[in-house]
């Protein structure tokens, strides 16, 4: 059998992996390779045609695949060993990891350290329990960007958009400018989590109705869809009888969530945290299982690419700096969410963290003119005051390391909304 | 017009299992099914349980090919390289007045020559199965009850059966069968005419309606919709056993039951419906799924389906299987209301059948039969020395296409060129499980219908889900394909 | 005769619902409703003259793969089917480099059409 071993194996060559591979190469980690099982590196981003990536990153407003190749032409440049058509089978506790390609066959590598930047994938029908046909026509929003951006093909003429999500706005922007008819996009929530500009220039721009607090009660069709059941929701998100709208479409496209994919890690066995479905992890996005890192959408589900590589910058380094460094007990503060707050990472604070620590979170709500506060016991970290929270926004506050000062990992830090004066 | 000797309607388990067994001997077999693919009616989409025997009234058709059927079950999955495990059964009472019908149970199981069976009291019960209700008071074993992928059994089957000679004719449906001259018959689809001199009815919930163009001998069979939840493949199994409730007149209730596949099956719901095409799923239905299966695992949670789905059980009003030669039809012969154990049955049906048939109609063995291929062991499965040697001599082994279920590029490609081969997504997804998993063909779907359009030529635009006007794809940026108006 | 138009800030997640008050000469007489000077901003531009990027894909001959492209600056969101019909209209072949002008000076704009990705 194949045996190999490098010093950093980085798994996924989408955003997350690119980030961290350039980080540790440039800070000297000669052994380094990243694993890819798409034809080419990218991940996502090469399918997301669409403008509106890298405002914070390179002050600029890119697409999706030229910001991509940004970090690929960068990873070139520091000569970066990028393997694609390679799929990673599993991870060992030990960090052997399994791989195979059609090149190389089946090979064991050993890596010194491991960082995991698989992405995450979208929820599909089954998961929504939605009754109805199971016809051709029935997409998740991903796949059909797929057929129409990266293989020149139409997945439907009429279409009806499930979720508001923003891969499901740009859908309807792209579909609609592609010559398709987009009906209506439907949205069980009462408010959207697409961004505001993607409503107004996806939807709006193309007189395509938002129905918030709606959703698909029944599909049907034969072969290939012919129409859905739109109903409209109560508070409980239980269908109301008799708000049934019925709209003729031979395509619905489900953007009804993300999930971070996270079947390796627990093969691993890395703790996942219930709220944010990724890993638990430590404020150098270490996982519960030492030496495994993890970065970017399979950590947590972000809504903006530039926070993606701004995390994996900082995993990329701190898992050279594991290779390098001898490794020391350390303790931890804990962080928990506290009210109006859902899957704050990371989860685990270092007693006396050397760098500035962001913690990230989703608040579970709309809040507005409300404060995220930051304490342990009785001592209050940070405090901001926000116009509006929204579950769409991921918040994200950086504390520097003398905040933690004083704390010895007898309380834990709790993340909290405290909401304002209507 | 097209000749054959032998013309079979209905492409499911009990078709192809009499295909099968027909092909051993000499003689022109066609089977012509509505769908597009083998297994497209109640083989698909059933709980897909080998029933041990002891449910079905002794002396009755159900219980004698039952038994019969599901002793073949193990040598005959073993020859065909179809996934079969005899992981047992629980019928299950939750109060004392099930322990009757569970008696009542026991006793025909013993009349039908059921091995094995016994009645165990809670303590027993819950330590078998801890995570049942611990409501359960007692319960009915069943050490041989087992669970088989009805679809790739079917597959395996109809697979021998072209490599022996038998031809398969999708998407074909029968409308009316005339006698013609010299005693044969003419049956007429929508592509045209076949002519025949034997005739078979295996055509599940439409053998009503063809019985009764050939016999006055009325038959009418009742239209039962069964829904189910499928949930992900869990960590850890949350039960052992197929678990039942008591049956009732509507049939054996609603499981929970593990598949061969480590994936976990809810249902059936049973509600009688007029079209036995329409198996979509309802509200209401899978409502009810979830209330029952509440009562056998009170823990049960939705966070992990994958799919729901149903499938039209035909029920002939007499209860039992109607098999045989057609009344007052010479070479004329039919295998009506096949529902459960019509699976479990399948095997022996075919067999019984086939005999029949060949004597009665004075068929000669053949001399040789082609041998028969078992699919390759699925990738996943095996060890990494079997990996490594499938991938030195096929490296397609290497290239992942369906990353949840861990199915390869050469297993999709071998598929594509089965004696039936899988020429739409879900012909693939059930041959090789490529699409099973979590996220349900998101991410394979579109490399799917590549693979299977260069394997078979079919335009990239043209593959469909499931045939018919299921397509994928309307056209392309700048031409639309044909063909796609809206109905 | 003014004319009131009610749009929604794009700036953040806030969402202000400003109103606009325009003249008959489509000048801007008074913006109302939002919470900071970009509101401000963007209201007037968006009153007076709407611009949108535009985004889309091209087939290229001899690659199965097409070629993503944006207009290299916002361009007036009246536009936009027009930017599509002359795209429509492109023929280009491999092998091409990111940024390079697949459509100069689209529907007179002297806004080019430039490659997102390149392609080989």
């Amino acid at each position: 059998m194949n045996r190999q071993h490098v010093d950093i194996l980085i798994i996924g060559a989408g955003p997350a992996g690119l980030a961290a591979a350039i980080a540790a190469r440039e800070d000297g980690i000669e052994s380094l390779l990243v694993l890819e099982r798409e034809s080419n590196p990218g991940g996502i981003l090469r399918q997301c045609i669409h403008n509106g990536f890298g405002l914070h990153r390179f002050k600029e407003e890119l697409t999706g695949p030229e910001y991509a190749q940004r970090d690929i032409d960068r990873a070139k440049e520091l000569e970066i060993d990028i393997e694609c058509d390679t799929t990673v089978l599993a991870v060992s506790p030990d960090r052997v990891v399994t791989c195979i390609s059609r090149e190389k066959g089946l090979r064991f590598i050993e890596a010194s350290a491991i960082i995991l930047a698989m992405g995450c994938r979208e929820r599909p029908r089954g998961a929504l329990c939605t009754p109805g046909t199971r016809c051709a026509g029935i997409y998740s929003a991903g796949t059909a960007q797929r057929f129409v951006n990266l293989e020149g093909y139409m997945p439907g003429k009429r279409v009806v958009i499930l979720g508001s999500g923003d891969i499901g706005l740009i859908m309807a922007r792209r579909m609609t400018l592609q010559g398709a008819k987009v009906l209506a996009c439907v949205e069980i929530m009462p408010f959207s989590s697409g961004l505001n500009r993607n409503i107004v220039q996806c939807l709006n721009d193309y007189d395509i109705p938002l129905y918030l607090s709606h959703t698909v009660t029944d599909i049907q069709g034969r072969e290939r869809l012919e129409s859905v059941t739109v109903s409209q929701v109560d508070a409980q998100r239980r269908p109301v009888p008799g708000t049934e709208m019925v709209f003729e479409c031979d395509t619905l496209l489900l953007s009804v969530g993300l999930i971070p994919e996270n079947e390796l890690s627990e093969g691993a066995g890395v703790q996942i945290s219930p709220a944010t479905s990724g890993a638990v992890v430590t404020d150098t996005f270490e996982t519960s299982v030492p030496g495994v890192f993890a970065c970017g959408n399979v950590l947590h589900v972000h809504d903006l690419v530039d926070h993606v590589s701004n995390e994996s910058f900082q995993a990329g380094h701190a898992a050279a700096r594991f290779v390098r460094d001898s490794h020391e007990e350390k303790t931890f503060l804990r962080v928990e969410d506290g009210e109006g707050v859902r899957g704050t990472v990371p989860q685990k604070i270092q007693v006396h963290p050397q760098e500035a620590v962001t913690l990230m979170f989703r608040p579970s709500g709309v809040f507005r003119n409300a404060s995220a506060v930051i304490s342990c016991g009785g001592k209050e970290l940070l405090r901001r005051k926000a116009m509006i929270f929204t579950p769409g926004e991921m918040a994200a506050y950086t504390l520097k390391p003398d905040a933690f000062d004083g704390l010895d990992g007898s309380e834990p830090v709790v993340v909290r909304i405290e909401k304002g004066a209507e | 017009m097209k000749n054959t000797d032998i013309l079979i309607i209905g492409g499911g388990v009990i078709g192809c299992a009499l295909a099968r067994e027909l092909s051993r001997y000499e003689a022109k077999i066609a089977v012509v099914d509505q769908a597009w693919d083998v297994a497209e009616g109640a083989s698909k989409a059933n709980s897909g349980i080998v029933h041990a025997g002891y449910d079905a009234v002794p002396g009755t058709l159900k219980a004698k090919y039952n038994v019969a059927g599901a002793n073949v079950f193990p040598t005959l999955c073993e020859e065909l390289g179809v996934p079969y495990r005899r992981c047992g059964a629980l019928v299950v009472g939750f109060s004392e007045e099930d322990r009757p019908t569970l008696q009542e149970l026991l006793d025909r199981g013993v009349a039908n020559g059921v091995p094995e069976l016994r009645i165990i009291e809670r303590e027993e019960l819950l330590s078998l199965e801890p995570n049942l209700n611990p409501q359960a008071c007692c319960a009915l074993l069943v050490p041989t009850s087992g669970i088989v992928s009805p679809y790739e059994l079917t597959f395996a089957l109809a697979d021998d059966a072209a490599l022996n000679g038998v031809t398969f004719h999708f998407g074909e449906e029968v409308s009316a069968i005339e006698r013609d001259a010299e005693g044969g018959f003419v049956v007429r689809t929508n592509k045209g005419e076949w002519r025949c001199r034997i005739l078979v009815n295996c055509a599940g919930s439409s053998s009503a309606r063809l019985h009764n163009q050939l016999s006055s001998r009325l038959m009418h069979i009742t239209h039962r919709r069964g829904q189910y939840y499928l949930l992900d493949r869990p960590k850890e199994a949350p039960f052992e056993r197929t678990i039942f409730q008591c049956p009732s007149k509507m049939g054996k209730g609603v499981l929970v039951s593990p598949t061969v596949h480590g994936n976990v099956l809810l249902g059936p719901s049973a509600e009688d419906i007029d079209d036995p095409l329409n198996t979509e799923t309802t509200q209401s239905g899978l409502d009810s799924v979830m209330e029952k299966v509440r009562l056998t695992w009170p823990k049960v949670s939705l966070r992990t389906n994958i799919t729901n789905f149903s499938g039209v059980r035909a029920h002939e009003e007499r209860g039992d299987f109607i098999l045989g030669a057609v009344d007052g039809c010479p070479g004329a012969y039919e295998a009506v209301g096949i529902e459960s154990p019509g699976l479990s049955s399948a095997p022996a049906i075919g067999k019984a059948l086939a005999e029949q048939i060949a004597g009665e109609q004075r068929l000669p063995a053949k001399a040789e039969l082609a041998p028969y291929q078992k699919p390759a062991i699925p990738f996943r499965e095996m060890t990494p020395e079997e990996q490594e040697k499938a991938l030195a001599e096929n490296p397609l082994y290497g290239s992942i296409i369906c990353r949840c279920e861990v199915v390869t590029e050469a297993e999709i490609v071998a598929a594509t060129h089965r004696p039936v081969p899988a020429t739409h997504i879900d012909a693939v997804k059930r041959r090789t499980r490529a699409g099973m998993g979590r996220c349900q063909g998101g991410f394979c779907s579109p490399r799917v219908a590549a693979i299977i359009s260069r394997e078979t030529g079919i335009p990239l635009q043209d593959i469909t889900k499931n045939g018919g006007n299921s397509y994928l794809l309307t056209g392309t940026l700048t031409k639309e394909a044909e063909g796609r108006e809206q109905a | 005769m003014s004319m009131e138009q009610v749009i929604t800030c794009i700036n953040c997640p806030v969402g202000c619902r400003i109103t606009v008050t325009l003249n008959d000469a489509n000048e801007v007489i008074s913006v109302k409703g939002n919470t900071c000077p970009r509101g401000e901003k963007y209201a007037h531009q968006e009153c007076t003259l709407p611009l949108r990027m535009i985004t889309a894909v091209i087939p290229v001959e001899n690659s199965a793969i097409p070629l993503s492209v944006k207009t290299a600056e916002p361009v007036p969101k009246r536009l936009i089917s027009q930017v599509m019909e002359e795209l429509r209209a492109v023929q280009i072949s491999v092998p091409i480099s990111l940024g390079q002008v697949v459509l100069p000076n689209v529907c007179d704009t002297g806004v080019n059409i430039v490659a997102t990705r390149p392609l080989q």
